[in-house]
């Protein structure tokens, strides 16, 4: 609900004065990781996903928050009796959490997909991904933003 | 009012191939976090869902949120096992539904 990065927050707690009209702000900022483990357990049902299969392409900085390209892959054979359903990325520095979820069927022939995002500030990536048997992968990247994208 | 999407996929493919697809929707993606110079923040208003169908199925399709990118670019696959028409569909926050259709031969 804040067009306000992390780091303008902290710089602006640092300010003196400033900290007392801010600290909801940055309460807001660190509740995203919360809300983002939220926004798994809501994919996961409270599963533990493994980590494997998954790869994830993010630069390692990015300069321009405002358009950050994202490739994922996921290791699968696709076929009818074993593919990748969903794959849900949430971004834990963001004002909120969710990115997308994509969802895959055996005519997808890969679970494979690229896109552009909005990063507020530096943070992680997290995928989860859930096979059509229930199976759940996950991996995750940190990408560091230079200049924080107005986002949502 | 919407701009016309621009579709990147093979005219041709052999059967069984994995073809790549590459779209893009011109649109804003107004996040709902922005603030105009009077204070007041821009309402939201993104394309919130994607489909690509093939022949009638559903080959992929993805629920986007507002940290999706302005002018929402998606590439994904899809294995093609006859000819047919591909038809994607963006659904905008204000209902509308922007639609195309692209073909491919199969041989």
């Amino acid at each position: 609900m804040r067009p306000l990065s992390r780091r303008h927050a902290l710089a602006a707690l640092g300010a003196t004065g400033a900290a007392l009209a801010l600290t909801g702000w940055s309460d807001g900022a660190l509740a995203t990781v919360q809300e983002a483990a939220d926004e798994i357990a809501k994919f996961t049902g409270g599963k533990a996903p493994v980590k494997a299969k998954i790869t994830i392409e993010l630069p390692e900085i990015a300069e321009n928050g405002n358009t950050v390209p994202l490739r994922i892959s996921v290791d699968s054979p696709m076929t009818a009796d074993d593919y990748i359903s969903d794959v849900l990325v949430v971004a834990d520095g963001n004002p909120r959490p969710g990115v997308a979820t994509f969802r895959f069927t055996p005519m997808s022939g890969k679970a494979d997909i690229s896109t552009r995002m909005r990063l507020a500030a530096t943070q992680n990536i997290v995928v989860v991904a859930k096979t059509n048997t229930g199976a759940l992968f996950t991996g995750q990247q940190q990408v560091t933003v230079t200049v924080g994208g107005c986002v949502g | 009012m919407a701009e016309r999407p621009r579709i990147r996929l093979p005219k041709q493919a052999k059967k069984g191939d994995v073809i790549e697809i590459r779209t893009l929707l011109p649109h804003l993606m107004e996040s709902g976090q922005r603030k105009g110079a009077d204070g007041k923040v821009f309402p939201r208003k993104i394309v919130n869902a994607f489909t690509c169908e093939f022949n009638g199925r559903l080959v992929f399709s993805a629920s986007l949120e507002p940290a999706i990118a302005a002018n929402p670019y998606l590439q994904f696959s899809a294995k093609v096992e006859e000819s047919g028409t591909f038809r994607f569909a963006w659904t905008d926050d204000d209902g509308t539904v922007i639609t195309a259709d692209e073909s491919i031969t199969v041989t």
